[in-house]
């Protein structure tokens, strides 16, 4: 999948999984990041990088914080910004995806930023536009959630530095989590010394060890001198049937306590992409305390978003060129 | 064509630019702000020859890679280091200052920057060299020196242990980005 999200030359034309990235481009985005961080610290926190470009923020799921920090990137780099609720849309009148694609870019949109609840609804929508139109993935089904997966190597790199030291521990819910599978591959791609998952074997895809990850069953275990916790939000609205008994039971062996966090290393970071069960997979102690970097990812969203997306549309010069 | 290319060369048109700048601006108390790279170079060094009195805040930076006009034709710069400017431009006289004054695109980015911190009492500017090719009506109020070239000519600030200049004559089928 997600073949094609590169230009001939190797830049970035859509960003829709980080499967197929090397190295060197999820440095470069991290750096750009850094670079778009300050604007965010100045008196007008705006740049006319993206001056008359029009973006479309797509989203057939909710969401609070990506929605809104894409919107919030967009702003800053002075594009044109329309954020769609699908379901307030023509889509709730029986207007197929294809259709309202064809009739956004009749409007001369130069980019769609996509969530749906389907696993390659981006990728999809890639094949179907214009090929001067860039396409982000920002959450598809099960998938790939690529954006937020960056947006977390750029938490870590702000406070780790250097990868290939770290040991990065991933708790919860695996199977469900488009979060967790972009995370691992960028954390491989980016040469992490150890990935860990830690998950109870209902949570876990079948397919788990091909992704390279150490698999723990236990807290104790699994979370033992670890550098990074990432938890994740247990996704009861994509669960099929009783993957677990209850949520109280979950949080007593996968809920991350100041007491089990006390296991990882005493200068360990805890993540979380949101939003967050407190007493189901995270105490709000831990979610609170001083380990916690959670609203900082938050923040961290906007710069690698502005990274992301003007890279993406920076890459239209090459079509310019050929035309020119 | 000769061009003043050694560091002493430099210095001499530097020394020259700082009584200009102390004619201009003295008792204003100006704040001095460079264009990132060469700009922010010069700015140093006028900075210094004017003594650490003249200017009311440390030195400003500004990387115009986020307002130029190309983005459409050309993508992103490699490298973005962030403009820098550790004071508020409100109601202040500044002091522009950049290397090689050309088609005037990089100072009308620099001054479009400049607004989104404020609204400045005045913008002089100052390049080290001015030369001909303007393509927008933007001059500069303190010269080190004019020259004439031709479009295939271009001019080039460096700084290895001191600033020196280079010109290089561009071979057909070549193009390079003003």
């Amino acid at each position: 999948m997600s073949h094609n999200q590169l230009t001939e030359s190797g830049r970035l034309h859509h960003f829709l999984s980080i499967e197929g990235l090397k190295r060197p481009l999820l440095t470069e985005i991290m750096d750009r990041a850094e670079q778009f961080s300050s604007i965010s610290h100045q008196q007008v926190k705006k740049v006319p990088l993206l001056r008359g470009k029009t973006i479309v923020n797509l989203f057939f799921e909710n969401s609070t914080r990506t929605r809104t920090t894409f919107e919030l990137a967009a702003k800053r780099l002075s594009a044109d910004v329309i954020s769609l609720n699908i379901n307030t849309s023509s889509a709730s009148k029986g207007e197929s995806l294809r259709d309202t694609l064809h009739n956004l870019e009749a409007m001369h949109s130069d980019m769609f930023v996509v969530r749906h609840h389907q696993s390659g609804a981006a990728e999809f929508i890639a094949q179907h536009v214009a090929p001067h139109v860039s396409v982000i993935n920002a959450g598809d089904g099960c998938h790939a959630h690529p954006t937020q997966a960056m947006l977390d190597m750029f938490t870590i790199r702000r406070h780790k530095q250097h990868f290939p030291d770290l040991r990065v521990a991933i708790i919860g819910d695996i199977l469900h989590s488009r979060v967790a599978r972009s995370q691992i591959q960028a954390l491989a791609t980016l040469g992490v010394g150890e990935i860990r998952v830690i998950a109870p074997k209902t949570l876990l895809p079948t397919d788990c060890k091909t992704l390279g990850v150490h698999v723990y069953h236990d807290m104790n275990a699994g979370l033992k001198d670890v550098d990074v916790v990432i938890t994740l939000r247990l996704q009861n609205e994509r669960m099929q049937g009783a993957l677990l008994p209850s949520s109280k039971e979950y949080y007593q062996c996968y809920g991350l306590t100041e007491r089990k966090l006390s296991l990882a290393k005493p200068d360990a970071i805890v993540m979380h992409p949101g939003p967050i069960n407190r007493g189901v997979e995270i105490a709000s102690a831990v979610a609170d305390g001083p380990q916690s970097v959670i609203l900082e990812q938050v923040t961290h969203g906007i710069a690698v978003r502005m990274a992301i997306m003007s890279m993406t549309l920076g890459s239209q010069a090459e079509l310019y060129e050929v035309t020119a | 064509m000769t061009i003043p290319a050694t560091n002493t060369d430099i210095r001499t048109l530097l020394l020259a630019m700082a009584d200009e700048i102390n004619q201009a601006l003295e008792g204003k108390k100006p704040l001095l702000i460079g264009i990132h790279t060469g700009g922010v170079w010069v700015a140093k060094q006028l900075a210094e020859i004017l003594g650490a009195d003249f200017f009311d805040a440390p030195l400003g930076t500004l990387n115009i890679a986020y307002y130029r006009d190309d983005f459409t034709r050309i993508g992103m710069h490699p490298q973005v280091t962030p403009s820098d400017l550790p004071f508020a431009v409100d109601d202040r006289h500044l002091l522009l200052v950049d290397d090689v004054l050309y088609s005037g695109r990089t100072i009308r980015a620099a001054l479009n920057e400049i607004f989104d911190y404020g609204r400045p009492a005045s913008v002089t500017l100052a390049v080290l060299i001015e030369r001909n090719g303007r393509e927008l009506p933007i001059q500069a109020d303190i010269i080190g020196q004019s020259l004439t070239m031709t479009e295939n000519e271009h001019i080039k600030l460096n700084n290895n242990n001191g600033l020196t200049l280079t010109l290089s004559t561009e071979k057909a089928g070549e193009s390079d980005v003003a």
